[in-house]
């Protein structure tokens, strides 16, 4: 058997690298075509690498056709990789690719706000710009981050939003993720202020937390409205929350009559807003961000953006300006059934 | 024929590896085809791929295969037994785990802390060793069961917080280069001092022939003297502590202590080790097909990224390569026996390697 296997093994070898050489040569037929784009690394219009935290997520998908849209508006080439999996050191390869390659610019979501940036810094050697979107790496591993909202536009949207929905007047509660959730008692923190300055006519009876579980969230939701009979709406600052809220209203007497809003995404909105039970949310536009982080990626490749601050064009979305390294995009987006159709995420 | 035409030393072997002249074992084996593929396809992409001949291509490629290069040693060694481990990545993200919390908030040094991740990865080790060995259940259950086991006590002891507070000098020293300048980070000196010793364990000792023996059968290796159960349990604790290992080294080499470090490179590793020439069904393997299968994968990943391959092209392209390397033997084997029947119509007697050899095979795959 061993004589045997030891001949078998002579032809194993030759299929072995038949094989080999035929995958080597697919990918040079894959590779002959982006081959001569990416020497576009060398011309003027450049390279813009996107590298979300992992493909077929449709929140990055839709962001990165934007971006690809915008890049392939300024005249640069535009080239998406990443890993399968979001886990903190699969987007190092990609990155360290990028620096092999010499892009010009690498637009990062990013997995690990630490466990890239020495790559990431690597990169930078190389004279690759970084731009970070949507996820943050520390400071000093990266040129500029496009920040989607800042605490305060997003708790104002939220505010704003309920006490048009309520007519300014009346009780609310808020559904809240866990009761430690930093971002999430930053944001409470903020439309409390926001409620006692602008809208002494609204009260704040409960806040309460369902722990980004959707079963507790629905729970906490039947909950309240026991508990509050008169209540005129619900603040939700976590996708969780929103959507289980959204499904225990969608079902219950008090759908029409008691508001709900907060922060969702439209895929997990969509039959919510098209029953009538929630009529507008907000969260940002990823495409809009996917626009911003290319057209800011471009800012830093011709020199607009130097040293972290500077003013660009960007595109319909009009001027930006970076300070201290970041660009915000401004005012939350909202949703509501006039709009939710345009997206998938 | 006379008595002097065949003298004693030239009657038949017992066993048939010797029927063949030397040459033929050491370069006709799964081993030398994995080489000569590494080199082909290194050689090709040297030459075609953009960047690929840049300095930085082998510094990264040594840097990113290394904690698989380290974990397929003693993998290596558990298979050839017949055995598999599938605890190995959550060992090292239980490892990356302990070594981030007793650095950061037991604040011990870097060398203490990962002395004790070690320890625990021994421990880890040393519990699968004791089922799959003394209690004797199935290691693919056992590992399953302690991959789920390690991962959630890591990912329980930290949450979902990552630990990135480490001292400079140790997360340089993960990425440092033996002289500076040149392609080879410092990791692959224990890397290779690992290799000598597992080598040495493996192909010169009675400890790794028992190895072979009990991949063979393991009934028979015990009636020859093998102590099979101490065996496999030793190769288990080996197993738990090259894994902690490679758990310290990928902390530092991320600076970054998570639960869900290095999810689903158990996966990575097996695939080498299998594609590296080792039989899953145990018996036969060697570490150089191993080294030289985890560096084809690196390099084939490296080329590919190059070339502007997106990550699922890159796992179809390994991924077809690693069932092409399994069923390629047996594949051969079975057409050579349905042209072995056919020229058996002809008069020429077979020669009794060919006659015995699919049928040993045959037997071998129903165990």
């Amino acid at each position: 058997m061993k004589l045997h296997n030891r001949r078998v093994a002579a032809l194993a070898a030759l299929v072995l690298s038949a094989g080999l050489s035929l995958s080597a040569c697919g990918g040079d037929d894959g590779g002959s075509g982006s081959d001569n784009s990416s020497g576009g690394g060398d011309s003027a219009s450049g390279t813009y690498v996107f590298l979300p935290k992992n493909l077929g997520n449709p929140y990055f998908d839709t962001s990165d056709n934007a971006g690809k849209a915008a890049v392939e508006a300024f005249g640069g080439t535009y080239q998406e990789v990443g890993p399968d999996q979001a886990s903190p050191d699969a987007q190092v390869p990609f990155i360290n690719t990028a620096a092999q390659q010499g892009a010009s610019a690498l637009v990062v979501s990013a997995n690990d706000p630490e466990a890239i940036c020495d790559a990431l810094n690597e990169a930078r050697d190389a004279d690759v710009k970084v731009v970070t979107f949507d996820s943050d790496t520390n400071a000093d591993c990266r040129d500029l981050f496009i920040n989607q909202a800042t605490a305060e536009g997003i708790a104002k949207v939220q505010v704003d939003m309920i006490a048009e929905q309520i007519g300014d007047e009346g009780d609310i509660a808020i559904l809240s993720a866990a009761a430690n959730a930093t971002n999430q008692n930053a944001w409470i923190d903020l439309m409390k202020e926001d409620l006692a300055a602008n809208h002494p006519n609204i009260t704040l009876v409960d806040t309460v937390y369902g722990d980004d579980d959707d079963q507790k969230s629905f729970d906490q939701t039947a909950a309240l409205l026991q508990a509050n009979p008169d209540l005129k709406g619900i603040i939700s600052p976590t996708t969780v929350g929103i959507a289980a809220a959204a499904r225990y209203l969608s079902t219950s007497d008090a759908k029409g009559k008691v508001a709900l809003t907060g922060l969702g995404t439209p895929n997990q909105m969509r039959e919510y807003v098209e029953d009538g039970t929630v009529t507008e949310f907000a969260l940002w536009n990823p495409a809009d961000l996917g626009t911003l982080a290319a057209y800011a990626a471009k800012a830093l490749v011709d020199g607009d953006v130097t040293d972290g601050s500077g003013s660009f064009e960007a595109g319909d979305l009009g001027e930006f300006t970076a300070e201290d390294g970041v660009v915000l995009l401004g005012e939350p987006f909202k949703f509501n059934a006039d709009n939710i159709g345009d997206f998938d995420f | 024929m006379t008595q002097l035409a065949t003298p004693p030393t030239e009657t038949p072997r017992s066993y048939a590896a010797h029927a063949q002249p030397l040459w033929r074992r050491a370069l006709l084996t799964p081993e030398v085809a994995v080489i000569v593929a590494l080199v082909l396809v290194f050689t090709w992409s040297t030459a075609n791929v953009q960047a690929f001949d840049g300095p930085l291509t082998l510094y990264y490629l040594f840097l990113d295969t290394a904690p698989i290069l380290l974990i397929a040693l003693p993998m290596t060694l558990v298979i050839v037994t017949g055995e598999i481990d599938l605890s190995v990545a959550s060992v090292v993200g239980l490892s990356s785990v302990l070594v981030g919390l007793l650095h950061q908030d037991a604040g011990l040094s870097i060398p203490v802390a990962a002395l004790v991740a070690v320890l625990v990865g021994v421990v880890c080790g040393a519990l699968n060793g004791f089922l799959v060995g003394y209690v004797g259940l199935p290691s693919l259950a056992v590992t399953i069961g302690t991959l789920a086991l390690y991962r959630g006590i890591a990912v329980g002891l930290l949450g979902t917080e990552a630990v990135t507070d480490f001292p400079e000098r140790w997360t340089d020293l993960a990425k440092q280069r033996i002289v500076d300048g040149s392609s080879y980070p410092v990791v692959l000196i224990p890397f290779v001092l690992l290799l000598i010793a597992f080598a040495w364990l493996l192909h010169f000792t009675p400890f790794g022939r028992g190895i072979y023996e009990i991949g063979l059968n393991d009934e028979a290796a015990h009636f020859s003297g093998v102590d099979v159960e101490r065996t496999k349990f030793w190769l288990f604790v080996m197993t738990g502590a090259v894994s902690a290992l490679a758990g310290v080294y990928y902390t530092l080499r991320y600076g970054s202590a998570r639960g869900d470090n290095a999810t689903g490179l158990e996966l990575q590793v097996i695939a080498a080790v299998l594609l590296g020439g080792v039989s899953i069904f145990g018996g036969r393997g060697a570490l150089h097909g191993v080294v030289a299968g985890v560096l084809l994968i690196g390099v084939i990943s490296s080329a590919m990224r190059l070339e502007n391959q997106t990550v699922n092209v890159i796992n179809i392209v390994i991924g077809s390569l690693l069932i092409l390397s399994v069923i390629a033997p047996s594949l051969l084997v079975r057409l050579r026996s349905l042209a072995g029947r056919t020229r058996s119509a002809t008069p020429a007697p077979p020669r009794n390697d060919t006659g015995e050899a699919p049928v040993d095979h045959e037997e071998r795959l129903q165990r």
